[in-house]
């Protein structure tokens, strides 16, 4: 499904200021499977979502999406292939546009309809199931400014847009970090349901160990830029997180671990 | 009454204007300075086209080489990053140069025995005032009726959310670049239209008629904005024409009564401008004043 193969990404190269942000990566993802990651803060975690989203290019190595090399694609091209959602909830919508012409944007990314009508009416029958499937009583509010929804709400219909025109792989950076505790479990509790049913292949960051081994399929943990911990199936399944946390200052020989990392145990 | 006549003309021609300024300064959100250039190219290709015997013709080409202007300004904006200030600001001294060449190297062209849209023999069994009316609504009319189909559309929405939320739009495979290049183009279309219809209205086009008239659109489409609100996009269009209608009895009504002379208006353009702008901080610092009042007396 996805291969990413001796990703290699440095900012500022010739500078003091070096840094080797993605230090040789390698990993495939299979078809359907979700896999959360996990590291400390500049561990490069955001650097290779913004590799593979294409927000900015490799140094050296390649990226495959179901065998298509998409390593030098333009954003905008790889972005009908790719779904993707922000901690900022103000980052996945159009405040002053309504809900409804949020999702027919979304929609008909695809289909490049140019100058048909966007917002049409058999697609708003589906846009109000799909809202219905939240369960926050958007699907009454289709006329609604999105900038006027909450946090909450906002992410949850983000998170409708980025999976509506079914991409191949969606990746989800911190989107519930930002949101209030019950706001955070109702949108992941979502975001679980669609993933499960439209089966996407899927990558989450998380700094929040717990929830890191919950969900999916398959944990990832980053260091300085480096893969130190790929575990699936059972040996998954009888990690807890304080095991999570030994194992992580083992491999990394850096005992300290971020704040968030410690709080959120 | 003429005064009265004369003012709704004139805001239904501008208000074409207020639209294209719309556009990018509200839709878009980019303010675009290409307009004072391409305000008087469409005044040059319609006043040119008129004296070659063709106005309608004269019309049409006003607003493509509007649109192309636009293109251009997109261009510079997007593909080479150069600031959109400075974009507009190139392509309007360039345009310039252009216009003086369209005008054939003269600072203004008359179009007196010229045949235009204005005074068509065919449709002279209408009084002149009616068609000097007529003519003006229709091409305003039909101008926002398109521009409200237009925004509904997919193209439209991607316009709209590249104004609205650019980050968004470039994670959700919109070309973004496309987007402002389409956006900056109609929005001059729309400007070089007003120019082109102007000139046969006026009949006679002058190389100076477009200083300072992005201002003049952005006082009418702020005006209407203040006055009837920013609810919903056709709202916003609508009310671009109703402000330049507005702009029109105000500077109409000023005019007549002598407070300032002929010359001053592009000052008082700039004065509402600023005014309207204000608005919000000014209604911010009232609210603040109400409430520390109602503090203080319950206290």
């Amino acid at each position: 499904m996805l291969e990413v193969i001796n990703a290699r990404k440095i900012f500022l190269a010739g500078t003091p200021n070096e840094h080797v942000a993605l230090d040789n990566i390698s990993f495939t993802l299979s078809e359907g499977e979700f896999v959360t990651l996990i590291g400390s803060n500049g561990a490069g975690k955001s650097t290779l979502f913004n590799a593979i989203g294409g927000t900015f290019w490799l140094n050296s190595g390649k990226i495959l999406l179901h065998g298509e090399d998409i390593t030098y694609m333009p954003e905008h091209h790889r972005a009908s292939m790719i779904g993707r959602l922000f901690q900022n909830p103000a980052k996945g919508t159009a405040p002053n546009m309504t809900i409804e012409e949020n999702l027919a944007l979304a929609y008909n990314r695809k289909l490049r309809k140019g100058l048909r009508i966007g917002v049409h009416r058999e697609d708003v029958k589906l846009f109000r199931e799909k809202l219905a499937m939240l369960d926050m009583g958007l699907e009454n509010r289709l006329k609604t400014k999105v900038g006027l929804l909450s946090g909450g709400q906002r992410q949850a219909v983000a998170l409708l847009m980025a999976t509506l025109g079914k991409p191949r792989l969606l990746l989800l950076d911190e989107h519930t970090a930002a949101l209030d505790p019950a706001a955070a479990e109702k949108v992941m509790q979502i975001t679980k349901d669609i993933v499960n049913q439209e089966n996407i292949t899927t990558m989450m960051i998380t700094h929040n160990i717990q929830s890191a081994l919950e969900t999916g399929s398959r944990t990832i943990m980053m260091d300085r830029g480096k893969i130190i911990l790929d575990i699936t199936g059972k040996d998954r399944d009888n990690l807890t997180v304080g095991r999570l946390m030994e194992l992580y200052s083992q491999q990394s020989k850096d005992i300290v671990v971020s704040d968030r990392m410690l709080l959120n145990r | 009454m003429t005064l009265l006549v004369g003012s709704v003309q004139l805001g239904l021609i501008y208000g074409m204007l207020a639209l294209g300024i719309y556009i990018s300064f509200r839709i878009l959100n980019i303010p675009d300075l290409t307009a004072d250039g391409s305000f008087t190219l469409g005044l040059s290709v319609s006043a040119a086209m008129t004296i070659a015997g063709h106005p309608l013709l004269g019309i049409l080409l006003a607003i493509i080489a509007g649109a192309i202007a636009g293109a251009i300004t997109g261009l510079l904006q997007t593909k080479l990053e150069i600031h959109p200030i400075l974009a507009g600001i190139i392509t309007m001294s360039s345009l310039y140069s252009i216009n003086l060449y369209i005008l054939g190297s003269r600072s203004n062209l008359s179009l007196i025995g010229s045949k235009s849209i204005f005074n068509q023999e065919e449709w002279l069994f209408l009084n002149k005032q009616v068609l000097g009316t007529l003519i003006p609504l229709i091409f305003c009319f039909l101008t926002l009726i398109i521009l409200i189909w237009f925004f509904k559309t997919h193209l439209g929405l991607c316009i709209r959310a590249t104004g609205d939320n650019e980050e968004m739009v470039r994670a959700s495979s919109i070309n973004v670049d496309a987007m402002k290049i389409v956006a900056v183009a109609i929005s001059n279309a729309c400007i070089g239209l007003s120019g082109a219809v102007l000139a046969q209205y006026q009949g006679y086009a002058d190389i100076s008629s477009g200083i300072g008239i992005m201002v003049v659109g952005l006082a009418s489409a702020i005006i209407g904005e203040a006055i009837f609100g920013r609810r919903s996009l056709t709202m916003g269009l609508f009310s671009a024409i109703l402000g330049s209608l507005i702009y029109r009895f105000i500077i109409a009504a000023a005019l007549k009564s002598n407070i300032f002379p002929a010359y001053m208006l592009r000052v008082v353009s700039a004065f509402i401008v600023v005014f309207a702008l204000s608005i919000p901080i000014i209604k911010k610092h009232l609210e603040f004043r109400r409430m520390r009042k109602k503090a203080g007396q319950n206290a």
